[in-house]
């Protein structure tokens, strides 16, 4: 039964990727289609009150001078909110404001699309703050990497100049995507139990006679976009694994497809403006082949289950369940923990820390890899930057100067790429490597030994791919960790995001290159494996000794 | 593709830009950050009022005793006994203690729940005693255990309260619910539900 439900999601998820792939590329290509009739209405006055007239295409340099303006705008404006929410409306538990450094962490946190979250959604967030900063951030980022990553799709496919208008990408994706599936979502949501209310926290009298407050909220809202946007960050602490945000195994399922739809979708909508489908193809099957073998790792170590306890005399035949939620159970705890970690959203059904060391180790593995399937845009643009590589790396091996979908891949574009993949394990390692010198890092461990290291990396590698699930027992509401992800989350984002606009913005100054039949091909199953070696060879190369020091060692002592 | 760049506006300066930022930043804060909220309760407070409160759960006399999506804390050897949950099933804040699977403390806890429940349950063997029961939840307001887990408690419970082991074995059964739609997820019995209706059984 468990590879039964988990093979029919996977099926499910097959069946919606390539029709939404068409949408995708039917609402980005800015060609006239159904969609404008539909949204065109909406979509008016936005542009009226922004002031958009013409949208006309921009250059890189415009194109990331827009995106960065407005998560500015944005950024300042939530902090604000943040700091003075006690004094602000739907604040019914007078909760206080929030502390400078824990603000700065949830702001680039939030604005990143990485959602790692050191404070307490019950505790911490008003109910104004949870909607007007956590879900509309959620909004905005989504937006943001998605416009980006089809800026980035448009230069490399398209022969014109341009790579679009930023504020048309990043309007449309909100009125054609994430608004409309979100309000859907939600409803479906509600229906199957997840709480939406302004009501207050609740007091009841329990069964057994003694009180329990139960925090509430307008939870379903955040819920669907928390998923669709790949965001991550939970109503409740607990995040997904809490009953009001994930109730039964069916909003569990519609959580896991709602997080992976579209970032499963994105290599078909890239094949469309390539004008070949196989291209997508490759790309969408490199995705799926790293993916399964993950899966098949963390599902087999907690079915395996902890030696520890299994040793003690009872019934482990289920596997290991600390940490996890009955409902669930293994197959739907480990496969949301595998597709969270694959599309970088970072919420979890289950706690992570308490994973056996090889089931551990496949979300911290996906997170450095960050290119299977990845949050919303960027893991697909990241899938591109290795393709690059990959054909770079051949084209060294054969002798031919290398070409990409028609372009020539010269010295500049080369030196931007290996900034950008030199840049994500670097802000990984160095900091972990920091916090284990002073007592400020060290400090915050929960679990001794190996697995300490594995809490710090986690947090740094979580943070680093816009991620934000995190090995939660580590103690990391404190200035140090504050400041420190909250760093590396921003440099996490922006350094690749600019990164390959910069890329792109010199492949489309190139002239066009006709295919012939000495032209390497990148849309066979042959550059499918090609590429995966790449990701591999490059993935274990950088992280291959921190992870035998951590999950690894881990492994072979409690065996 | 129809997008080119025109020179004239390419040459618009980087505040012009800025501006339509500020005023794309307000919009969408309203939009997206309030609109969407708000809407999205009133219209959940509409079509699924009980779901969207929290799925409360009255016993016969009307009082209220709780959500059937939150657990409760039972010590009390009469009634079904749920997971081990590191804050009480205080659910003003979720969390649990998030135990490395290496951690000696939790292998600490877990053999000090295994002596209590061979206290309480002395004529269970431990090999029958399901992992679920005696582990932390992730979010510690789990409110299901497994129908083993139920099951397993039956003897005890049968001779506090003196209801015989089939009808408590019935009443499990009537209260394990299925995989969703037959497939997903996994059985289980939940606690609270099936500890009121014991309570109803009992009568009082």
């Amino acid at each position: 039964m468990d590879i039964l439900q988990i093979v029919i999601v996977i099926g499910v998820l097959m069946l919606i990727a390539k029709p939404l792939g068409d949408y995708l590329y039917h609402v980005f290509s800015n060609e006239p289609n159904l969609t404008d009739r539909v949204f065109r209405w909406v979509e008016k006055p936005i542009f009226a009150l922004i002031g958009v007239k013409q949208r006309t295409g921009m250059s890189w340099k415009r194109y990331a001078f827009s995106f960065i303006a407005i998560n500015i705008v944005l950024v300042a404006i939530s902090y604000a909110v943040l700091r003075l929410q006690s004094g602000l409306p739907l604040n019914p538990s007078d909760i206080g404001n929030m502390e400078p450094t824990l603000v700065m962490n949830t702001i680039i946190s939030f604005i990143t699309n990485t959602n790692l979250q050191h404070y307490s959604g019950e505790t911490g967030l008003t109910y104004f703050s949870q909607m007007a900063v956590i879900m509309m951030m959620m909004f905005a980022s989504a937006a943001t990497g998605f416009s980006v990553a089809v800026a980035f799709v448009r230069g490399i496919t398209s022969k014109g100049k341009s790579l679009g208008n930023f504020f048309e990408d990043f309007v449309k994706a909100h009125t054609r995507i994430f608004l409309p599936l979100s309000t859907i979502i939600t409803l479906v949501l509600v229906a199957l139990q997840v709480p939406q209310t302004l009501d207050l926290t609740l007091t009841i009298t329990t069964l057994q006679g003694s009180t329990q407050q139960i925090a509430i909220g307008p939870v379903a809202s955040l819920e669907s976009i928390k998923h669709l946007g790949t965001n991550g960050g939970g109503f409740f602490g607990v995040n997904s694994a809490h009953p009001f945000e994930n109730p039964n195994p069916l909003t569990n399922v519609i959580e896991i497809l709602s997080m992976w739809a579209l970032p499963a979708s994105l290599p078909f909508m890239y094949g469309r403006f390539a004008k070949s489908r196989k291209q997508g193809w490759v790309i969408f099957s490199a995705m799926m082949i790293l993916f399964l073998v993950f899966l098949t790792v963390a599902y087999t170590a907690e079915k395996n289950g902890n030696p520890a306890l299994n040793d003690l005399g009872i019934d482990a035949s289920q596997g290991s369940m600390e940490g996890k939620e009955v409902r669930f159970g293994m197959a739907q705890s480990v496969l949301f923990t595998a597709v969270t970690t694959a599309a970088t959203t970072g919420t979890v059904n289950n706690m992570h820390d308490t994973l056996t060391p090889l089931g551990g180790l496949v979300p911290l593995a996906e997170m450095m890899l960050n290119v299977v399937f990845g949050g919303k845009g960027v893991g697909l643009m990241n899938m591109l930057m290795y393709a690059i590589l990959a054909v770079f790396i051949c084209g060294l091996m054969v002798g031919r100067t290398p070409e990409f979908l028609g372009r020539k891949i010269e010295p500049r574009e080369m030196k931007l790429i290996a900034v950008a993949i030199l840049a994500h394990p670097f802000i990984i390692l160095a900091p972990t490597a920091a916090a284990f010198l002073i007592d400020l890092g060290k400090g915050s461990i929960s679990n001794s030994g190996f697995h300490g290291i594995t809490q710090v990396l986690y947090e740094y590698t979580s943070s680093a791919a816009n991620n934000g699930s995190g090995f939660e027992g580590l103690a990391d509401n404190t200035p140090f960790w504050n400041i420190s992800t909250g760093l590396v989350m921003f440099f996490g984002r922006y350094i690749s995001m600019i990164a390959m606009l910069a890329v792109v913005g010199s492949l489309v100054r190139k002239q066009w290159v006709p295919e012939t039949i000495g032209t390497f091909r990148t849309d066979n199953a042959l550059f499918t494996f090609l590429l995966i070696g790449t990701v591999i060879l490059i993935g274990a190369l950088t992280f291959l000794p921190v992870v035998v020091l951590g999950p690894i060692a881990e492994h072979l002592t409690i065996r | 593709m129809s997008i080119m760049v025109h020179e004239g506006q390419e040459g618009r300066s980087g505040g012009a830009l800025f501006w339509i930022a500020l005023r794309a930043g307000v919009v969408f804060i309203i939009l997206c950050g309030i609109v969407y909220p708000l809407v999205s309760t009133g219209l959940a407070q509409l079509l699924f009022p009980h779901q969207a409160n929290g799925s409360l759960l009255r016993d016969k006399d009307g009082t209220l005793i709780g959500s059937e999506l939150i657990g409760q804390s039972f010590t009390d050897p009469s009634y079904f006994h749920g997971r081990v949950s590191s804050i009480g099933y205080k659910a003003e804040a979720s969390g649990s203690n998030n135990y490395a699977p290496s951690n000696p403390d939790m292998i600490a806890r877990t053999q000090a729940s295994i002596v209590q429940w061979q206290q309480e349950n002395p004529d269970v063997l431990i090999e029958k005693l399901p992992i679920a029961l005696i582990t932390n939840s992730g979010s510690g307001l789990d409110p299901h255990i497994t129908p083993q887990s139920a099951l397993v408690q039956i003897s005890r419970i049968s001779k506090l309260t003196g209801l015989s082991e089939a009808e408590l074995a019935s009443l499990v059964n009537e209260y394990t619910e299925n995989r969703d739609l037959g497939v997903f997820g996994e059985k289980r019995v939940n606690v609270l539900k099936l500890n009121l209706a014991l309570k109803e059984k009992l009568g009082i």
